[in-house]
């Protein structure tokens, strides 16, 4: 299984994990109002980051731009939101995306809000980046919490899938003037784990030449007429090869990652929706109250004559994160069980 | 194991420990020392799932510490935990077959190594989240003193985690309410790969007790009757009603931060000055004063034995079934449960 990105052809192929590095360098070479705040993310001789995205960026920026703290995700991000309402452009790191919740108040209440209560005289524009994912960690290091966010006015939440998009959106995400959410999954950054993604190629082609991706734009990855499946991460390759399977029963996916889950592009999917009458949502998020059940609410209250069969999602279990592998993978999304609600949603 | 070894507080809080406790200590601390170094090659090999945490060279503070607790005491850890479990007794059998991911597992599976627990000994499942136990540890503890009985809670955490806003508000608030509360840092010098003297300009943890009005203590985290001696003295006046304290023990951990950490943050010359004062050799070569080598051998010999036996224990025990991960989440479900 490839990782099908923007443009396929080219040579020059990166994992997630480089193709993030080279977008920060590039905007920290851009603007010097960009620095990088977080933890062990520039210790010499340390991890770059708990992913590695940010090895060697010290070397080249130094340690006024690449600042280590203390163990204090309520001060990381409250110093960058400070940092940013004075007119920096600070990316904050909290290593997992579990430890978001550290900082709710932070981003929820202030990162959020201070633009709308200034009446647009202030703006916060950091990009706060969250590895999310399933990979036998457990409770507290596994979860996909992007839905809390999404349910948040005053935040952007994007969510990237493959290296040429996570390059363009998060040169975009730095020069936005709100806060973002940048969520990347562990298994496909391409430093570690590659095993555990499936022995996927997780490297697509990136171009030499500078590029951006809009925020709030989503991506057809593969083109059918049959059943739109709007998915996102891991949940979206295995959509993708549930998708060829079901090709040879005549069923034609149209899969859909949009990227960006707020604001969602509805434009992409409701015309896809409105094209193949049917539509499967996919995600790692929990099933309640995720994300996808907001796109079904909008599928339903704008797209609900063009459907021929009720909307199905495919989503992790209402349960935290068990440890052990069985259990695990029963909990998250397979491709058996997105296949399943591709052809539940078919048959109707 | 806290079975049986001397937990009669003296005058001065702490039971003496003659050799057949001192040899209890090393066995103890040589089993976890033993079970880090097998559970790290079995991880190496595919067998155990997962990450792991090891704690190699700080086992002087969870024996040491737990040594003075009774069964019925509670302790929060981290996701540094298989030391304070072995320490506060959970089986040793179900501790191996929790990091295997078996179903006869301390946690049926769904812990894992960051989660290893066992209410019926005292251990909540230990918390990953740096700091996460140094507030919900106060409720134990306001626990114990709204039903008035004697027990205390023994709070683990690392020098990373007192630079949460957790440690403080968790400090200051079992000072204020009186609570029977141990707060136990380890500060091996280190989170993941920051220093913390990079984190904090009080190089020492235990000085932000003042702070809280609270008492601090710096101690050898490198020698196990001291750190049990600190430990015995603060567990006694906690449960004696005097409140919470904040004991910070210096030591180091031998291995990495976690899996393949290759420790390029710290230098060689000082990880040798730290084995040098290696807690195990140290009880080790104290013993062999009074007691015959043989002896000693012969507890090597044991704790080995014991692990195997923990390991063959996990490798034959069952998997748990794939739709046991979608029960657990309540005490009662109301509505539909998910089938998988
Ligand atoms: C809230 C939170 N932030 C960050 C992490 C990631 N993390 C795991 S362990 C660790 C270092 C902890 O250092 P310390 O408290 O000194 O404990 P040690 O690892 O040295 O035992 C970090 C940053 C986490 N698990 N939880
Ligand atoms: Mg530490």
């Amino acid at each position: 299984m490839t990782v099908a990105a923007g443009p396929a052809n080219g040579e020059r192929r990166l994992t997630i994990a480089e193709a993030l590095r080279e977008a920060i360098a590039e905007e920290m070479r851009h603007d010097e109002k960009v620095f990088l705040i977080g933890e062990d993310v520039g210790v010499p001789g340390g991890f770059g980051g708990a992913f590695g995205v940010y090895l060697g960026l010290t070397e080249e920026f130094g340690h006024d731009r690449i600042i280590d703290t203390p163990i204090s995700e309520k001060a990381i991000a409250g110093a960058a939101i400070g940092a940013a309402l004075m007119g920096m452009r600070p990316i904050p790191d909290l290593q997992y995306a579990d430890f978001l919740f550290e900082c709710m108040d932070e981003l929820v209440n202030q990162a959020a809000k201070m633009r709308y209560m200034s009446n647009g005289k202030l703006s916060v524009p950091m990009v706060l980046r969250c590895p999310v994912g399933t990979a036998n960690r457990g409770a507290q290091h596994g979860q996909c919490p992007e839905s809390y966010f999404v349910h948040v006015p005053g935040l952007k939440v994007v969510c990237v899938s493959d290296a040429y998009h996570a390059k363009g959106l998060l040169k975009s995400a730095v020069r936005d003037d709100d806060p973002v959410l940048f969520f990347e999954h562990k298994l496909l950054y391409g430093s570690k784990g590659r095993e555990q993604a499936g022995g996927m190629d997780l490297t697509a082609h990136v171009p030499e030449e500078e590029y951006f991706f809009p925020i709030g734009k989503a991506v057809v990855k593969r083109a059918g007429t049959s059943v739109t499946v709007v998915a996102t991460q891991m949940s979206l390759y295995r959509a993708l090869a549930a998708a060829e399977e079901l090709a040879h029963d005549g069923i034609e996916c149209e899969v859909i990652d949009p990227l960006t889950l707020l604001p969602l592009d509805e434009e992409t999917i409701f015309a896809s929706v409105r094209k193949t009458g049917r539509l499967v949502i996919a995600h790692e998020d929990t099933l309640t109250g995720g994300w996808g059940a907001e796109l079904a609410a909008r599928v339903a209250e704008e797209c609900l004559y063009s459907l021929q069969a009720p909307i199905r999602r495919a989503a992790s279990h209402d349960v935290p994160l068990p440890v052990a592998p069985v259990m695990e993978q029963t909990v998250v999304p397979s491709q058996a069980r997105i296949k399943a609600a591709i052809q539940r949603c078919c048959e109707g | 194991m806290t079975s049986g070894t001397g937990v009669e507080n003296t005058e001065r809080g702490v039971s003496e420990v003659d050799t057949a406790h001192e040899l209890d200590l090393y066995r103890q601390m040589l089993l976890i020392r033993r079970f880090e170094e097998r559970v790290y090659l079995l991880y190496l090999q595919g067998e155990i799932p997962g990450t792991l945490h090891q704690s190699q060279g700080q086992e002087a503070v969870a024996v040491g510490v737990c040594d003075v607790l009774q069964r019925t005491d509670w302790i929060t850890s981290t996701h540094r935990p298989h030391g304070h479990a072995l320490a506060k007794g959970v089986d040793l059998r179900a501790a191996m077959a929790e990091l295997f991911g078996k179903a006869t597992g301390c946690c049926g599976g769904k812990g894992g190594s960051m989660h290893l627990g066992d209410p019926s000994v005292g251990m909540l499942p230990a918390i990953a989240i740096v700091g996460g136990g140094n507030t919900v540890v106060t409720g134990l503890g306001l626990a114990f003193k709204l039903m008035r009985t004697d027990q205390v809670a023994v709070c683990f955490f690392g020098d990373g985690a007192s630079n949460e806003g957790a440690f403080h508000e968790g400090l200051n608030f079992a000072a204020v309410q009186h609570l029977p509360i141990v707060f136990a840092c380890e500060n091996n010098l280190y989170g993941a790969s920051t220093p913390f003297h990079e984190t904090s300009l009080v190089p020492d943890v235990a000085t932000r007790a003042a702070a809280y009005g609270v008492r601090g203590e710096i101690v050898d985290g490198m020698d196990v009757l001291a750190a049990r001696e600190a430990a015995g003295r603060a567990v006694a006046e906690a449960r004696a009603g005097d409140g919470p304290s904040l004991l910070e023990f210096k030591t180091y951990r031998f291995a990495g931060h976690s899996r393949g950490d290759v420790r390029g943050y710290r230098s060689r010359d000082e990880e040798a000055d730290w084995k040098e004062r290696d807690p195990i050799v140290r009880l080790r070569e104290r013993l062999a004063l009074t007691l015959d080598e043989g002896i000693l051998d012969e507890t090597d010999t044991q704790v080995e034995a014991a692990l195997d036996e923990a390991v063959e224990f996990a490798r034959q025990s069952p998997l748990p079934r794939p739709e046991d991960a979608l029960t657990g989440a309540y005490a009662t479900v109301i509505g539909r449960e998910a089938t998988p």
